[in-house]
């Protein structure tokens, strides 16, 4: 096989290449970072400041609305304790159990649907209905069930994240460019390989936002399944927040609550956040 | 090329040089009242290695003809002889956006299941000269790499017959004048037969070694020119003007026709 070509082509098509490229300056690491943090500090700063104000203003008195400065105070001593760190480690393995169960039964569920058309006549609505469906709902029957048991908080973990990674799934599924598929076709992706090479990567940007959506609602279910079932020595999150209601001990129920929070937005930012940057990044999906 | 081809022999087999023979092919779209007829009767026989444009104005069933050649559309009547495996290339680039510019050439293997020639993809790479933005994405190119990719891709499969859909119809004239030449030689250094659908005649005589003429609705071969201007031609060349008007004309008087 030659690949000669005359001089003057060649050059041709690299200076077109040139030209027709986007001119990109990157931007310093240290920078970037700066610019993406600066106003998340701002935006905490005024939140504190609004809180002291309004505990200034005394509209309710300092035991039921405590200053940001004491429920400061209480968090780090908090963090100093063990009981607080295997509370942690208690709601977070729930929490990981519970998610991966969701992905696995949501992704199969998803998969299903979009297989087979009698089956999405018959489950599709089912399945938006399930999403809009308020987890704490299914407490009562999930507690009927398995008694007071971590059981009992999986079942509704996996109910409330499930049907938002199915929704994800077929979402991504049905909206797939129709010219890709038929790309896929011409290169002979048939059957599974298609399924696997086209389809799937090709539906992953509302798949990925159907896992981020699952994880919310595995996040809030879990909350409010820790807040009913109380297993005796096995403190949580939950549990913490509601022994601290029940003493009245206003700090730490407001250092709890952040606490849950702040693992709330930690798992959206650094894991669902940076998988979804780079899946846009790759595909041009950031606007510059 | 280096590469062997895959002999798939679709139908009867066919004299030796023939790539791709079309007997009285016809293709209604609907049915009843509503039909419309895209293609009647075409007959068309195209030699291995030869470089045939089709033109003809809107709903001439160019891509119809296209679809059916490559196998995606079912044929109603008539028949299609092809010797040799087909690779399609659309008018959108069509890359998988997932992919870089490599994977994307890399697919056409890995969806035949066939085994991934790094060193061959490498080749191709070059041959349409986006060696050096093998791990860049599709979407960090232009309108015309990212063609040119997706010309690397169809080439990667194979296929010893080439269908292009209007390949260059997108893209901004000095883009596409530059492809023409690219085309060309990558289709004289690799022996491919390509079956070019366009609705710009000068670029059919800029191309083709014959330039087949189809009327609109329903689809018919009308005529065919057999350009004998040497290579490489220029779009501008007094020549080649000439040979496009008249085929301009001709598809003129075809288009008229449908005012009575």
């Amino acid at each position: 096989m030659s690949t000669e070509r005359p001089e003057s082509l060649e050059r041709d098509i690299r200076g077109l290449d040139r030209l027709e490229l986007p001119m990109e300056g990157a931007e310093a690491r240290g920078r970037r970072m700066w610019r993406s943090v600066w106003p998340k500090l701002v935006a905490t700063g005024l939140a504190l400041a609004t809180w002291q104000v309004v505990v200034w203003t005394g509209w309710k008195p300092p035991f039921v609305l405590p200053p940001p400065g004491r429920v400061l105070n209480e968090l780090a001593e908090l963090v100093g304790t063990a009981r607080f760190w295997s509370a942690v480690a208690t709601t977070l393995r729930r929490a990981a159990v519970g998610y991966a169960a969701a992905v696995v039964l949501g992704s199969a569920l998803g998969l299903a649907v979009t297989q087979i058309s009698t089956l999405r006549r018959a489950m599709g609505s089912l399945i938006t209905g399930l999403q809009s469906m308020p987890s704490i709902v299914w407490f009562p029957f999930a507690i009927l069930l398995f008694g007071i048991s971590e059981a009992a908080i999986f079942f509704v973990v996996v109910l409330g994240a499930a049907p938002s990674i199915a929704n994800g799934l077929i979402s991504g599924v049905d909206h797939i460019p129709p010219l890709l598929l038929r790309a896929g076709r011409v290169l002979g992706a048939r059957g599974w390989v298609s399924w696997f090479h086209v389809v799937l990567p090709a539906s992953l940007p509302s798949f990925l936002a159907g896992l981020k959506q699952g994880w919310a609602f595995a996040w809030r279910s879990l909350m409010a399944g820790e807040l009913l079932v109380i297993i005796a020595a096995r403190p949580s999150l939950g549990a913490q927040l509601q022994f601290a209601r029940e003493l009245s001990d206003a700090p730490a129920l407001v250092a709890m609550m952040i606490v849950v929070l702040v693992i709330g937005i930690g798992v959206d930012a650094f894991v669902f956040g940076s998988l979804e940057r780079r899946l846009r990044r790759n595909r041009g999906l950031i606007a510059t | 090329m280096t590469a062997p081809r895959s002999h798939t022999v679709k139908a009867a087999p066919l004299s030796t040089r023939t790539a791709v023979e079309i007997n009285d092919v016809s293709k209604t779209y609907g049915d009843g009242r509503s039909a419309i007829a895209a293609l009647e009767n075409v007959n068309l026989s195209i030699q291995e290695g030869e470089f045939v444009c089709l033109v003809g104005a809107s709903g001439c069933g160019k891509s119809t003809l296209l679809n059916l050649i490559a196998g995606i559309y079912r044929l109603d009547q008539g028949a299609i002889a092809v010797s040799e495996s087909v690779g399609l290339m659309f008018q959108e680039p069509a890359l998988f956006p997932w992919l870089t510019v490599e994977g994307n050439v890399e697919s056409a293997m890995r969806f035949r299941r066939v085994a991934i020639d790094r060193q061959r993809i490498q080749e191709l790479l070059k041959m349409v000269h986006l060696e050096e933005f093998a791990q860049r994405r599709p979407h960090e190119l232009s309108g015309g790499m990212q063609q040119r990719a997706a010309l690397a891709r169809a080439l990667a499969q194979d296929a010893a017959i080439l269908l292009m859909d209007e390949p260059f119809g997108a893209l901004d004239a000095m883009t596409r004048t530059i492809l023409h030449d690219e085309l060309e030689r990558i289709w004289q250094a690799t022996g491919v037969t390509v079956i070019f659908v366009t609705h710009d005649v000068r670029e059919a005589v800029r191309l083709g070694d014959r330039v087949i003429l189809l009327s609109s609705r329903p689809g018919r071969v009308v005529d065919e020119v057999t350009v004998d201007l040497p290579r490489p031609r220029q779009v501008e060349s007094v020549h080649l003007v000439e040979v496009a008007k008249r085929i301009t004309d001709r598809l003129r008087q075809q288009v008229r026709r449908h005012v009575d």
